[in-house]
């Protein structure tokens, strides 16, 4: 039988590590993807996905199940993504004063992660590398809290309710913050969504 | 109907929100072209892959988790038992007692019962002393005796 998260954590809590692990195994994925499109950079998002393992490890003796174990997990991340964002955007503002960053060295890590080993036609590949970046930058260009919406709604397929206690909102602001959100990716994806709505 | 819109996208609508807002795409053109582009938007999104964490983040993570502080003992902590603990604790609890009864008790010297029964009747024999060898009392006369005195006495005279 398949023990559930909260049953994980509280056994973490009790002292087995062994659970600690199986949560680990559980969401390194899920997490390290969800932090690598928030900040954009793999090492960093590996070293904040060790830091949200680590705050979940501190805080087992305290811990009360009180809500589902991913909002809270997701809750520890999306903070330290934020706060990451940020930062970063303050160091990028620190460094163009006197080298400014090229948006050819910002995609540097999605360059090396993304090229496929066997690619029948260099062309297509070439293609479909522009469109992972198009799609990349559209997100990029998205508000914060607006990106973490979409990616927790998107990718995580969290519930309207888990994602707005996540971001500390009403259920109907995060409707409107998810609308607002894929409205500014629809213009900035126009020419790929009018490809694909004709498919 | 804004709101409903992604959640008809992504298929999260209850049945009969869901029939809603088919009855109500059926009639509007601007809300149907905008379902097919959410949709398209939500494809577009799918395109991008997964990364997989790297071979050393279990290890990194597993090393910052063992290098955590173990968790603060709480207040009756001390009360568990340990050896050392346990004998300064006795150490000093004896060494408290000892302190103690010096301190509480008089330093009498041993005496031998023979000296402290005389040591008791000493207020007695400085009396006596001093009656024997109080001149006004010599100047005195003799006592007259009575007969049931004569057997039990000795005459102070001779």
């Amino acid at each position: 039988m398949v023990r559930t998260d909260v049953q994980l954590m509280l056994d973490v809590k009790a002292g087995d590590g062994n659970s600690f692990e199986l949560l680990l195994q559980r969401y390194r994925t899920p997490l390290v993807n969800f932090l690598f499109r928030m900040v954009r950079n793999r090492e960093q998002a590996e070293d904040l996905a060790q830091e949200v393992f680590l705050r979940v490890y501190r805080a087992r003796e305290d811990y009360v199940p009180s809500a589902k174990f991913t909002t809270w997990l997701f809750r520890i991340a999306t903070n330290l993504a934020l706060n990451s964002v940020r930062d970063n955007r303050y160091q990028k503002l620190e460094v163009s004063i006197d080298a400014p960053v090229s948006l050819d060295a910002e995609d540097g890590d999605e360059r090396t992660m993304d090229v496929p080993e066997k690619h029948p036609n260099i062309e297509q590949h070439l293609v479909e590398d522009a469109r992972r970046k198009m799609i990349r930058h559209a997100i990029d260009k998205l508000p914060e809290k607006q990106r973490a919406a979409v990616l927790l709604h998107k990718y995580e397929e969290l519930d309207y309710a888990e994602i707005a206690k996540i971001l500390n909102c009403s259920e109907s602001a995060l409707k409107s913050l998810l609308f607002r959100a894929y409205e500014a990716l629809r213009v900035e994806l126009a020419p790929l969504v009018a490809q694909r709505a004709r498919q | 109907m804004e709101s409903r819109i992604l959640g008809y996208v992504d298929g999260r609508l209850k049945e009969s929100e869901r029939l809603e807002v088919e009855k109500h795409l059926a009639e509007c053109a601007p809300c149907c072209l905008r379902v097919n582009e959410f949709s398209a938007v939500a494809g577009l999104l799918d395109e991008l892959p997964l990364i997989e964490p790297s071979a050393e983040f279990d290890t990194r993570v597993h090393a910052r988790v063992a290098a955590e502080p173990q968790p603060k003992a709480g207040w009756w902590a001390w009360m568990h038992f340990s050896p050392r603990i346990a004998f300064a604790a006795s150490m000093l609890l004896l060494m408290a007692l000892w302190l103690g009864y010096r301190t509480g008790t008089p330093i009498a010297p041993t005496i031998p019962n023979d000296d402290q029964a005389m040591m008791q009747d000493l207020p007695v024999l400085e009396d006596h002393d001093v009656l024997q060898n109080f001149e006004p009392l010599k100047d005195l006369p003799s006592p007259v005796q009575s007969d049931d005195d004569s057997d039990a006495q000795q005459p102070q005279h001779m």
